[in-house]
């Protein structure tokens, strides 16, 4: 079986990565800069241009793009390629604002589907496999990206899209499916319905997941593995970068090695915007090197990171990612307290319960109203009242201790938590506060 | 002995309880006692059928439930008549967590339910008073 999906550049010597950077580099600053007028301007503003970009240590010279910048020139601001050449878009969900379309041409696709096709092969995919592609397919980035993906790798395909439950378990039993690739929480949904129906963890032929698109911790990894009987791989990607496969996570699952051939990656302080030394928390910033129709150059993610140089036992020496602990932009302020909720999530699989959950933040007399609605699990119910209540405040208790202000906790029914495109809806913030 | 109550996980919004109710009803299922205990965002719906094991088919996965042991003491329907059964429970140190009553299909007929810690325990002392208990089977009509 092959153990990675392009040898010569997984595992290509720091000297060779390095080589085929500084090469790209140049001609994508000169890509934008020719077809891109938005961040030529940019560009000019900030007095560089692109004799003066020789090599990646110069990409620190360039301006920062944030999405701000994406939804200012929507739709075709950053458009870097001719209509013409075009052949796909996608487009983030506008959950938080305006949306932001990414153009693709060919050229765009087909190494997108490479790095895709990478991360299934990390994951142990080959020709032999079956992968169930559930991620929503259209306009959101990862039904298609891990097709695509999984498609090059020779693998039966199986376009399952979101939701639909029942049914993804019936073609996951009858065509044996060997790989799962949707959102995490819903990987754990599945897990749950699984064993309503009476299924074993061993009784399905899953061998692994990839997993993406959503925050997770590693809590909740252990509970999908444990659940569904696989090893469970995260991928990160952004629909501004491409989508799924910017980095991935190999058979050593600690951080995602970044696809350093398409993308160069930066840890800056989320502040001040300075470079910071290697092995600090920071944000994550993205440079694309070779993408045709929508390249963007230090692209802001929000996700709160760290890089890790240290090679890695599978052999590829690309860095690799932590899993992102949290985004500048998910961080949520409440009564003057920082709050993430994936602090939530592990406060809630500490004390069995399902990550099914919700915040609800309002204002009532100029207070921070926090709520969290949590599903109880079929085992936890009680026909006593007081024993609910008794879990109720229990569990009200071990949030105040993990966040230091005191949520109040609702016990809701199984699956009553809204569920978008499979993707649970985690933050509902009803303070009007601009 | 004892008999077996649903109880059923309802959340505190319009058309919870008659879903759940119209689902037992439309499988001409009779629904012998109800009690609902409820707080703010959610109820229980506690309820003894003719018929549970049907009835737990009929909630399937739609719904949270669980089974629970009660126990279902026949009492006169008359002034007076819980009096001596409280009293014998209350000697025999079983805890009452909840109780609520119905009334059977004979006249001057009527049952209090109880949910109890010791179920067992429940039912002997009061047969040995003489105290009637239901069985599951005593509710099939
Ligand atoms: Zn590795």
């Amino acid at each position: 079986m092959k153990k990675y999906f392009q040898p010569e550049i997984e595992t290509a010597p720091r000297e060779k990565i390095l080589e085929i950077q500084n090469e790209k580099i140049v001609r994508q600053v000169k890509h934008v800069w020719d077809n891109v007028p938005y961040y030529r301007h940019l560009m000019e503003k900030q007095g560089v241009t692109p004799d003066d970009i020789k090599s990646v240590d110069d990409i620190k010279k360039l301006p920062f793009l944030s999405k701000a910048d994406l939804r200012d020139s929507y739709p075709y601001g950053m458009l870097g390629a001719d209509l013409k050449d075009c052949v796909r878009i996608h487009s983030t969900s506008g959950t938080t604002g305006k949306r932001v379309v990414a153009f693709y041409t060919q050229h765009d696709l087909d190494l997108w589907s490479d790095c895709t096709a990478r991360a299934i092969v990390a994951a142990g995919g080959s020709e032999e496999d079956v992968v169930q592609v559930c991620y929503g397919y259209g306009l959101f980035t990862g039904g298609s990206g891990l097709h695509d993906g999984a498609h090059k790798v020779g693998c039966l395909t199986l376009p399952m899209s979101s939701g639909n439950t029942e049914r993804q378990i019936q073609f996951m039993m009858d065509l044996e499916s060997t790989i799962l690739c949707c959102t995490p929480s819903y990987a754990a949904y599945i897990g749950e319905a699984l064993k309503e129906q009476g299924f074993q963890p061993e009784d399905n032929k899953l061998k692994a997941g990839i997993f993406g698109a959503e925050p997770w911790t590693e809590e909740m990894r252990q509970e999908i593995e444990k659940s569904l009987g696989i090893k469970a791989y995260d991928i990160y990607g952004l629909t501004e970068t491409s989508g799924p496969g910017v980095a991935y996570e190999c058979e050593e699952q600690k951080g995602m090695h970044i696809n350093e051939d398409h993308f160069y990656a930066e840890i800056i302080d989320p502040d001040t915007g300075e470079v910071l030394p290697e092995g600090s928390v920071g944000e994550l910033v993205f440079t694309s090197l070779d993408k045709e129709a929508f390249p963007l150059l230090r692209y802001r993610t929000r996700d709160l990171c760290v890089l890790n140089r240290t090679p890695c036992s599978c052999g590829r020496t690309h860095v690799r990612m932590a899993k992102p602990m949290g985004r500048s932009d998910d961080m949520l302020i409440i009564r003057g307290v920082n709050v993430f909720p994936s602090q939530i999530e592990t406060v809630l699989l500490n004390e069995g319960y399902t990550p099914n959950y919700q915040i609800v933040l309002d204002r009532e007399r100029n207070t921070d109203t926090f709520d969290v609605y949590v599903e109880v699990a079929p085992d936890q119910f009680s026909d006593l009242m007081s024993q609910i209540q008794k879990m109720e405040k229990s569990l009200e208790s071990a949030l105040r201790t993990m966040l230091g202000i005191s949520p109040k906790v609702h016990l809701v029914a199984p699956k009553t938590i809204t569920r978008s495109e499979g993707k649970a809806v985690r933050v509902i913030d009803k303070r009007k506060l601009h | 002995m004892a008999i077996t109550q649903l109880s059923v996980f309802l959340m505190n919004q319009p058309g919870a309880l008659v879903d759940a109710i119209k689902a037992i009803s439309d499988a001409n299922i009779n629904i012998r006692a109800l009690s609902i205990a409820e707080a703010n965002d959610f109820g229980i719906l506690r309820i003894i059928v003719s018929d549970s094991d049907a009835v737990c088919k009929l909630l399937g996965d739609q719904y949270l439930f669980s089974r629970t042991e009660v126990v279902a003491a026949k009492m006169g329907d008359r002034s007076g008549a819980l009096y001596p059964i409280l009293v014998v429970l209350n000697e025999a140190n079983i805890n009452i967590e909840y109780m609520y009553a119905f009334t059977g299909s004979g006249p001057e007929e009527a049952y209090v339910v109880f949910r109890v810690n010791d179920v067992k325990t429940a039912e002997e002392v009061l047969n040995a008073n003489g105290i009637a208990t239901l069985s599951d089977d005593n509710l099939k009509i």
